[in-house]
């Protein structure tokens, strides 16, 4: 087990290894569901809650089922499954307590059993070597630095459709050129700080 | 149909980055140098083959409510492979690439691939049109890659050989760092998007 402390790993989770900026996974939702604020809010609502709960059941598989067994090399395949179940399981539960909930994330859920960053967040742990508490925590900062940098893509994405630009930008380029200053801004900015 | 053509429009019509927008992760995120970008496209190449090849010859036996999963399951079989033979022949590229490897199993190249195509046409066109897709996302990674490494570290080394050296140390460092890869790919985008613009006010 790693022996990090877990104010390091929830601050590399959000800020320094953040998943959209720094490390590139999730870039599809990044760029195609940050159109209008309120969809890139449920997508990261969705994405949060996912990403804690495979943590933590992967974990549970990987160190309790497939390493007593030996079978580490099944390991890609049998997270794959756990997220598209537990994608399913959210998806049931959610549509029958909470029907408002599913209204405002029915359509994201699906789109996240195959979201590099799910898979990338519980790869990201094993590769790490972390134990139970720093795996759901990386899980959980994870999620969360998603969701800031959604919030801010989606904020600005959706105030500069008025500007004037010339045609060419419009569109993807234009949502590159603003996540060149986000990610400028994470990089120089978050890597000074010591921790 | 004819495999020459289907081979092109691989690279040209629906190439993976300009043309679909599909794959955007590995492509930022291993674009450091050529020489990684030459790995990830290799490993990704292998998957893509197989997987459509596969897919392809199982079309008429997989049910259509449940392809999805049956697709992932066969994918995941194959970057099963390319993670263990990488990290066995080429550590240091294994070591590079990191995490992406692993990752090529939700690269959305790979599963639109397998649904729009390999899931309607025969073995043969299925694995030209795997070679095309392939050839598109390994010449986008160069060229991004190129730009990036010469850029950022002021030369191109590939295995052990350099190509390119700038005359002068530009040491933009930033080219290297993550905050190139977004402006590099939005410059890119930005010139195909005038040069298709052009084309249609010309009537084309």
């Amino acid at each position: 087990m790693a022996d990090t402390s877990l104010f390091t790993i929830f601050m590399e989770g959000v800020f320094i290894k953040n998943f959209l900026l720094i490390q590139f996974l999730g870039l599809c939702s990044f760029v195609g569901v940050t159109k209008d604020v309120k969809s890139a809010a449920g997508m990261s609502g969705a994405v949060v809650f996912v990403m804690t709960m495979a943590s933590t059941a992967s974990y549970l598989i990987y160190t309790y089922l497939l390493v007593p067994l030996k079978m580490e090399f099944l390991s890609l395949i049998s997270f794959i499954v756990v997220i598209a179940a537990l994608v399913q399981l959210v998806e049931f539960v959610v549509r029958k307590n909470m029907p408002p909930l599913y209204r405002s994330l029915g359509i994201y859920l699906p789109l996240i059993s195959t979201n590099c960053a799910v898979l990338g967040a519980v790869l990201l742990n094993v590769r790490s070597d972390y134990g139970f508490a720093q795996s759901v925590l990386f899980g959980l900062a994870a999620g969360i630095g998603y969701t800031i940098v959604m919030l801010m893509m989606s904020a600005i994405r959706e105030r500069s459709t008025l500007v004037s630009i010339p045609s060419a930008i419009r569109g993807l380029p234009q949502a590159f050129l603003i996540a060149l200053m986000l990610s400028m801004a994470f990089v120089n900015y978050f890597w000074v700080i010591p921790i | 149909m004819n495999p020459l053509s289907e081979f092109i429009r691989g690279i040209t019509r629906d190439n993976p980055i300009f043309g679909l927008v599909l794959g955007l992760c590995p492509t930022l995120a291993v674009t450091t140098s050529v020489e990684n970008a030459i790995g990830m496209s290799a490993g990704t190449a292998f998957v893509l083959v197989f997987a459509n090849l596969f897919v392809s010859l199982l079309r008429k036996q997989i049910p259509s409510t449940v392809r999805l999963p049956i697709f992932i399951i066969i994918i995941a079989t194959f970057v099963s492979i390319v993670d263990m033979i990488m990290e066995a022949y080429s550590p240091s590229m294994y070591a590079a690439l990191g995490v992406f490897i692993p990752l090529i199993v939700v690269n959305c190249i790979i599963i639109g691939r397998a649904e729009a195509y390999a899931n309607r046409n025969g073995p043969f066109y299925s694995v030209i049109d795997a070679l095309g897709i392939s050839t598109g996302f390994l010449l986008v990674l160069m060229l991004i890659g190129g730009i990036r490494e010469l850029l950022g570290s002021g030369q191109i080394v590939t295995f052990g050989h350099t190509l390119i050296t700038l005359p002068v140390d530009p040491s933009v460092t930033n080219m290297i760092l993550p905050p190139g890869a977004f402006l590099t790919i939005g410059i890119l985008m930005a010139i195909i998007n005038y040069q298709k613009e052009k084309k249609r006010a010309r009537g084309e």
